[in-house]
């Protein structure tokens, strides 16, 4: 008998007992049990349900024959993505938007947050705050569409260039701009709500640190840099850390919208991939197993980055 | 109106952080050369950060408001020069747009009313440690925040296995808990006094009733936090009823609308075959504009409370890690 049996017997009593107390305490909270059954069924149909539908990544899946009874094909759909020429373009596009996203809009949140925090006229402060923080809560389909009215051929920021450079620069058709307006969209509207967390870390910083300094003569920029950075390194790569797992995940809903047949070669990533082949072709496992080789590769970035914050003496995210 | 004053003063730990300075700058007459320079400088850069902000709405405001011609000739205006109302009269007499606006309200409505009743029946059965299997549900939440099936599973559980598409459905049920949300809740549970639920116990009401009568009534303020972001995910939600609704464009919210009337209207776009021939010209500029400002009043307009609580929000969350 297992240890974890005998603590069980000793508290609970034996079998018969066991199986009568429980019967009782579930009798006791019937009606918790009735109040815990619509979210039960929820998880299971639309949580645990396609976690176990992934198994269509090894089937040739027929909506006709359902999960179950369709054929299995073992790694078919991997070996095919991988044989297809343009699978490259598509792992390229999506670590160039990622790779853009840490180097240009990561840092971004930490320095408003810095420059916030410098602050001292509260009310003021408090105003700003309130302006930044709006674009969090607006829709990505808004987003985009402000962008198309002020960026598209006849909108302000279009005139404004033509009329600066002489020649008119196609914003929204071009896959040199796509990148640089996707990251512009995301950092216009994250990076005021980005900083709450950073603003929060900030608030533990010891102030008797920076009197020292003072008494040092160390100016304000030194104070910065050597005080109030180090006190949240530990936030800043938590967050890296976290932005490191979705490194292949480029937001397929912000892509779709900007995505378009002038700036294909730019916007192809795998999201975009995922969701073309699957919803709007109808290869439901070609894009599944896609999906999970993502997955995978996305759970394996975590723990490897995890692992890398511990090797440099952070807590890390576990 | 009288303008709501900061707090007094509130003390931690012997120290008022009112009037602590968190900043790394001196305060007052200790200011040298070099640390004015910097304040000035940082007010400026944050202003300025603030004001490019606000301007994408400024502009598309004020345009709104602009006639056509004035738009078309003269790019940079804060001001228009003629206010027109046309582009709202357009709006407010096409059939499709207020359809939309109906649609995306009544989403929005009984989207967030789904949510919050799947979300408070299953928290309090959780907040109740003597439930048997309790860990065992928890974990259950717990896992799905880490795991999910991805896109296309989802996509097939909803349109191929319950055969929900085409019907509201397919946007109100999938998203009903929000495991985080599901989460703040049961500890907000946990956290009210046993006492008053005994008594009730005692007087003879069941768990429902208990719910009902006691925790209901005290919990009013964290069920209108989060219905409050519940009904705003609702509001700009659009992939759910763009893959869901294919074959039901009476359905379609304004989010979805938005984007056929905007982004695909935009020419470059690819599926054009689905469009509408009533957009396939492109709806004018100051239309565009104006359809954005009345998609994005009802935000606005609950803005404030968000903003009341929305930190304290990211803070408990922060916290749990």
């Amino acid at each position: 008998m297992t240890t974890k049996a005998i603590e069980r017997r000793a508290i609970h009593g034996t079998g018969k007992q066991y199986w009568r107390r429980l019967g009782n305490e579930v009798r006791r909270d019937k009606w918790l049990y009735f109040l815990l059954l619509p979210g039960l069924i929820y998880f299971i149909v639309f949580k645990y349900l396609p976690m176990f539908g992934i198994v269509i990544a090894f089937e040739n899946y027929v909506p006709f024959s359902g999960v179950l009874g369709s054929e299995w094909v073992g790694l078919k759909w991997f070996n095919s993505f991988f044989r297809f020429p343009a699978w490259l373009t598509y792992l390229k596009n999506t670590l160039i938007l990622s790779l853009m996203n840490i180097v240009f809009f990561f840092p971004a949140p930490i320095i408003l947050a810095l420059l916030l925090n410098e602050m001292r006229k509260l009310r003021y402060k408090k105003l700003l705050q309130t302006f930044l923080y709006v674009p969090h809560f607006i829709s990505i389909v808004i987003v985009v569409s402000i962008t198309f009215v002020m960026f598209g051929p006849s909108g302000i920021v279009y005139k404004a260039t033509q009329n600066l450079l002489g020649h008119a620069i196609n914003y929204m058709g071009s896959p040199d701009t796509f990148r640089w307006m996707i990251i512009g969209q995301t950092i216009w509207k994250e990076t005021g709500w980005g900083t709450i967390i950073f603003l929060a870390a900030l608030t533990n910083v010891d102030t008797q640190l920076y009197e020292a300094a003072m008494v040092d003569g160390a100016g304000r920029l030194r104070r910065l840099w050597h005080i109030t950075l180090p006190a949240i390194r530990s936030t800043i790569v938590l967050m890296l850390i976290l932005r490191m797992g979705s490194m292949l995940d480029t937001g397929y809903d912000h892509l779709i919208l900007m995505a378009n047949p002038l700036n294909r070669s730019a916007s192809q990533t795998l999201d975009v991939f995922v969701y073309q082949q699957g919803i709007q072709q109808g290869q439901f496992s070609y894009a599944s197993a896609i999906g999970l080789m993502k997955s995978i590769v996305s759970v394996t970035l975590v723990l490897g980055s995890n692992k890398i914050a511990h090797l440099l003496g952070e807590q890390g995210l576990y | 109106m009288k303008k709501k004053q900061m707090p007094e003063s509130i003390i931690i730990n012997g120290k008022d952080i009112t009037k602590m300075k968190i900043s790394s700058g001196p305060v007052g007459q200790n200011a040298t050369l070099g640390s004015r320079i910097f304040d000035v400088m940082n007010y400026l850069i944050v202003t300025l950060i603030a004001l490019t902000t606000l301007f994408p709405f400024i502009y598309i405001i004020s345009a709104s408001f602009a006639t056509e011609y004035e738009i078309t000739t003269r790019p940079m205006f804060i001001i228009p020069q003629d206010v027109t109302l046309n582009a709202y009269k357009f709006i407010f007499s096409s059939n499709k747009i207020l359809q939309g606006f109906r649609n995306s309200i009544f989403i929005t409505v009984c989207g967030t009313a789904i949510n919050l009743f799947f979300t408070v029946t299953m928290a309090y059965a959780l907040s109740k440690k003597r439930l048997r299997g309790r860990n065992f549900f928890l974990n259950m939440v717990i896992i799905s925040m880490f795991f999910s099936g991805g896109m296309i599973p989802g996509y097939i559980i909803i349109a191929n296995v319950l055969n929900l598409k085409n019907t509201f459905w397919a946007v109100l049920l999938p998203g009903a808990i929000s495991s985080y949300n599901l989460m703040i809740v049961k500890n907000f549970f946990q956290g009210i006094p046993q006492e008053l639920e005994e008594s009730a116990a005692i007087d003879g009401s069941t768990d429902i009733g208990i719910l009902w009568k006691i925790v209901l009534p005290l919990s009013l303020p964290v069920l209108a936090t989060f219905g409050l972001f519940y009904a705003v995910g609702h509001w700009n939600a659009y992939f759910g009823a763009m893959i869901y609704m294919t074959g039901a464009k009476e359905k379609w919210p304004l989010q979805v609308l938005l984007r056929e009337l905007i982004i695909l209207a935009n020419g470059s776009a690819g599926d054009i075959t689905n469009m509408d021939p009533e957009f396939i010209q492109p709806p004018e500029q100051s239309v565009k504009m104006a359809v954005i400002v009345v998609s994005t009043v009802p935000i606005m307009c609950v803005y404030p409370f968000l903003q009341k609580y929305f930190v304290k929000g990211v803070m408990v969350g922060a916290l749990k890690g």
